[in-house]
């Protein structure tokens, strides 16, 4: 029998060689006359140690990370094909290793584990059980499943996921929607992306699940243009869902249908809010819409729509299989479940943190991180994307859940953690914050958009010492502004990284270095 | 993908017949004409605006929000540097400064022998392996100016190879 060789396939891995290593042990293993099938599974979210191919054993899959083309050789020497332990790039039992085995993986159970397009694979690890039960159970049930398990959107907002499948569940309409938020325009996150790249059937599920409970036979997934990988596995597995059955007319022999398809967005960061997200759905600008009316009631094409992101509709397929309590039975005070955290930017080992909630960002950031890819020490980390505080070193403690961070001034958005060392300059970054709101304001309203482009020059001014003073009140009145008079987060919340950089790191903005 | 191809009114028009059933048609058509030549000639946008009963102010006032679409022919490969916070933290600053010299282009621009156009992009989704490009439709991890200066030359390579 041949020995099964995996080689990940998602968009760290290929962008650190993944590709070339698959070609290359097949080339060597038929040189050497070895039996082997290599599979092309999705990452395990240890990004650092991409690319990380694994050999199953009888003692289970033997990892071998960061390996370059120059490693092939001296890798079959040392016994890759039996999965000898003693070559340099030997991690050992993947599944033991510490990062990964510290995680609760629910929701990325199945990640790096499996090939993402393979049905097959996705069946024999309970893949298809929640929809198999939802389609048994009412559509109240499963809207009861999800409140009960405690489900709070994933997106950034952390609005509860069963109260709002219930207002579409409630409001009459001949024709309703599910779309899912695949625009993932966080800086630092990536997990929406290892949904869709590692176990894009979890989706498909998901979404199948939300059409049945709240009677919705058409869903989209508006994915981001800038994931070209995710596009490419997402259509694959769409199309072989479909073949088997579980997409359609006759959803897994229930009768009832529900189609899915998959529409690209266009390098647009405003189209990750959930309005804007829908109109150019519709194929107009991305504009945003003033609320209420909600999506819920008045959503896609006018009708009611439940609109969730990757991640919250990536939770259900587990709900419905284990049981809403299950879930909730992770976590900690109103944020139940897990919350997959993503490690970004300088940081030695960067990747997915399935967790609870309740861990403090400190240990998040030391434990798992292993501190700054540099080495040197660490000075700020943005949380929740460009809309989020840089969080000095004496809120490090804060634990991780979303009312902890509130407290603190701070939001937990789509999990990204963004960790940056001594050399940044804060100033700049803060001065950042302004231009990417300049850059992807929709434009609709003054604050925000005028606000921006002032706030941009206010802070030049402020760096090269021209009235700083008066530039300085300037930017706070400008930054209160911004926040009272927004319609929507974009301008609502681009102060806070800059307010917090005015409170925590005045000198590096004050004076230009 | 960024490979400018040749085309006719008849084939934009088959591109748009094909897509204009569909709901919300705007944006895949865009993108369909876009993947096929490279970008969004001036006569497709009127063909556009026939097709889906909308104003040809309608249509270039969508292309014109997004960053994606663009109306003018791109190099033969196209270089996206991400610009956001993930990949400030591990120096894209610099890495997009030695990209614009190396090239002797800013942004928006296409060398003048037609090989390379340089974009910004706000995140590729590969925080973790900082900082991140993208060339066509691979990108690209731990992109240190050396990384840059190699993935550039292999293009050309390419290139020459083709030609
Ligand atoms: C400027 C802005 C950008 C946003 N970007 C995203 C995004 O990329 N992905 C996402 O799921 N939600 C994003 N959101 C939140 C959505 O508006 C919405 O709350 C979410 O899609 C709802 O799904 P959830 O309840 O499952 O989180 C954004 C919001 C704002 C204001
Ligand atoms: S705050 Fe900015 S992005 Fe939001 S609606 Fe106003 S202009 Fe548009
Ligand atoms: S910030 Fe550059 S890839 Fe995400």
């Amino acid at each position: 029998m041949s020995t099964r060789i995996f080689v990940p396939c998602d968009t760290t891995a290929l962008s650190l060689g993944a590709n070339e290593i698959a070609e290359l042990i097949q080339l060597e293993a038929q040189e050497r006359k070895l039996d082997v099938e290599i599979i092309r599974n999705g990452t395990r979210g240890m990004l650092w140690l991409e690319p990380l191919v694994e050999v199953e054993t009888e003692a289970g899959r033997i990892g071998y990370a960061s390996i370059s083309p120059a490693d092939i050789t001296s890798l079959f020497d040392a016994g890759l094909v039996d999965g000898e332990q003693t070559h340099k790039t030997c991690i050992g039992h993947v599944e033991s290793y510490p990062y990964l085995k510290k995680q609760d993986r629910l929701t990325f159970a199945r990640a790096g584990v499996t090939d993402p397009i393979s049905i097959e694979h996705y069946t024999s690890l309970d893949g298809f059980n929640g929809l198999k039960n939802a389609i048994k159970a009412d559509p109240q049930h499963i809207v009861d499943e999800v409140k009960t398990s405690g489900l709070r959107g994933r997106g950034g907002a952390a609005f509860p996921t069963g109260i709002k499948w219930q207002t579409v569940l409630d409001t009459p309409s001949e024709q309703k929607y599910i779309v899912c938020n695949a625009d993932e325009g966080d800086s630092g996150t990536f997990a929406d992306r290892l949904v869709m790249e590692c176990d894009p059937f979890m989706l498909i599920e998901g979404m199948t699940i939300a059409g049945l409970a709240v009677h919705a036979t058409q869903g989209y997934i508006y994915l981001r243009s800038e994931y070209p990988v995710a596009h490419k596995l997402l259509n694959e597995a769409i199309g072989r869902a479909y073949a088997a059955g579980y997409l359609g007319d006759n959803v897994m022999g229930s009768g009832k249908r529900f189609d899915l398809e998959v529409r690209l967005g266009a390098e647009a960061y405003i189209c990750g809010e959930e309005t804007s997200l829908l109109d150019s759905l519709e194929g107009k600008r991305g504009l945003v819409r003033a609320k209420p009316p909600l999506p819920a009631i008045v959503g896609l094409f006018g009708k009611p729509t439940v609109v969730n992101n990757v991640l919250s509709f990536a939770a259900i397929p587990f709900i419905m299989s284990k049981g809403g309590q299950a879930y909730a039975d992770y976590g900690m005070g109103r944020s139940r479940g897990t919350l997959p955290l993503q490690l970004a930017g300088n940081v030695k080992q960067g990747g997915l943190v399935e967790l609870g909630f309740g861990i403090s960002l400190r240990e998040l950031m030391e434990d798992f991180g292993g501190g700054t890819l540099t080495g040197k020490p660490l000075k700020a980390v943005q949380v929740g994307g460009p809309l989020g505080a840089y969080m000095p070193e004496s809120q490090w403690d804060t634990l991780i859940d979303y009312e902890s961070f509130a407290a603190v001034g701070a939001v937990l958005g789509h999990g990204g953690v963004v960790m940056f060392d001594e050399t940044v300059d804060m100033g700049a970054q803060a001065r950042f914050s302004m231009e990417f709101c300049k850059i992807e304001s929709c434009g609709k309203c003054t604050p925000c958009r005028i606000g921006s482009t002032r706030g941009v020059e206010v802070i030049d001014r402020i760096r090269s010492g021209e009235n700083a003073d008066m530039n300085w009140d300037l930017l706070e009145d400008l930054c209160e502004t911004m926040i009272d008079g927004s319609l929507c987060a974009m301008g609502g919340m681009t102060p806070y990284p800059v307010q917090s950089v005015m409170k925590f790191f005045p000198e590096e903005l004050s004076a230009k270095r | 993908m960024s490979l400018a191809k040749d085309w006719t009114q008849a084939s934009i028009q088959t591109i748009i017949d094909g897509l204009k059933h569909k709901p919300g048609a705007m944006l895949p058509i865009l993108h369909a004409i876009q993947d096929e030549i490279g970008y969004i000639p001036e006569t497709a946008v009127a063909q556009i605006a026939e097709s889906l009963l909308q104003t040809r102010a309608e249509v270039h006032g969508v292309i014109s929000f997004y960053h994606h679409f663009r109306t003018t022919p791109p190099g033969k490969h196209l270089i996206q540097i991400c610009r956001a916070e993930a990949c400030q933290a591990m120096g894209c600053r610099s890495l997009e400064q030695h990209a614009k010299e190396s090239l002797g282009i800013d942004y928006h621009q296409t060398t003048a022998n037609r090989e390379f156009s340089l974009e910004a992009v706000y995140c590729l989704g590969n925080c973790a392996t900082a900082p991140s490009i993208r060339i066509d439709d691979d990108i690209h991890g731990r992109v240190s100016l050396d990384r840059f200066d190699a993935l550039v030359s292999r293009h050309r390579q390419n290139m020459k190879e083709v030609s």
